[in-house]
């Protein structure tokens, strides 16, 4: 099996991509819903990771 | 042993939670799947088995019941079972002899997490399964 060597950014992005899809189907009664809450728990993903990212840059000085 | 008949749906559901659950727990997006509701199966299988596999491709060590002080004990026991949660990946991938060290790095560490979140993910599908299959969800 080929070694994977990925940055924290795209680590980050494709936890956030994998979870959405999931937390979307088992969370929502009809697909729209599914799919306005899969796209919405992954821009929470990744307006968390910026802000923690810059949140870590910033408190290390 | 609730009686998974009670939905109204078009589709005939299995009589027992039960071999919903087991093969939604040994393969990702099995219980939907045995409920017929193959798009959605399909997507957690997609989703768990990618989580798994990129940690698996990124060398990230499995957790192994560890005794020791309390936190120790649900750090190792908790990622054990959220290992474990993954089914079959998780059984394949011992038995065909994946064993990896827990070395320093990020990448290894993502790895880490990467298997035990495929595994609570799994956990969410099969929960989500047994509502389907018990007719508290459609």
């Amino acid at each position: 099996m080929p070694k994977l060597s990925v940055s924290h950014f795209e680590a980050a992005l494709l936890f956030a991509i994998f979870s959405s899809i999931v937390l979307g189907i088992v969370s929502k009664k009809n697909d729209r819903d599914r799919l306005r809450y899969g796209l919405r728990c992954f821009a929470y993903f990744v307006v968390a990771l910026f802000a923690v990212g810059w949140a870590m840059y910033l408190g290390h000085g | 042993m609730a009686n998974g008949s009670a939905t109204s749906g078009a589709v005939a559901l299995p009589r027992s939670w039960v071999p919903v659950v087991a093969l939604a727990w040994l393969v990702p997006g099995g219980g939907h799947f045995l409920l017929k509701r193959y798009g959605r199966g399909g997507l957690l299988l997609l989703s768990v088995a990618s989580m798994f596999l990129l940690g698996l491709m990124m060398r990230g060590p499995m957790f192994h019941p560890q005794g020791g002080d309390l936190l120790t004990v649900i750090i190792y026991y908790g990622g054990f079972l959220g290992d474990l949660a993954s089914g079959l990946l998780y059984l394949l991938s011992v038995w065909l002899g994946y064993s990896q060290p827990d070395v320093a790095g990020h990448v290894h560490d993502y790895g880490a997490k990467f298997l035990v979140a495929a595994g609570l993910l799994n956990i969410l599908a099969m929960v989500d399964a047994w509502e389907i299959a018990t007719g508290k969800k459609n």
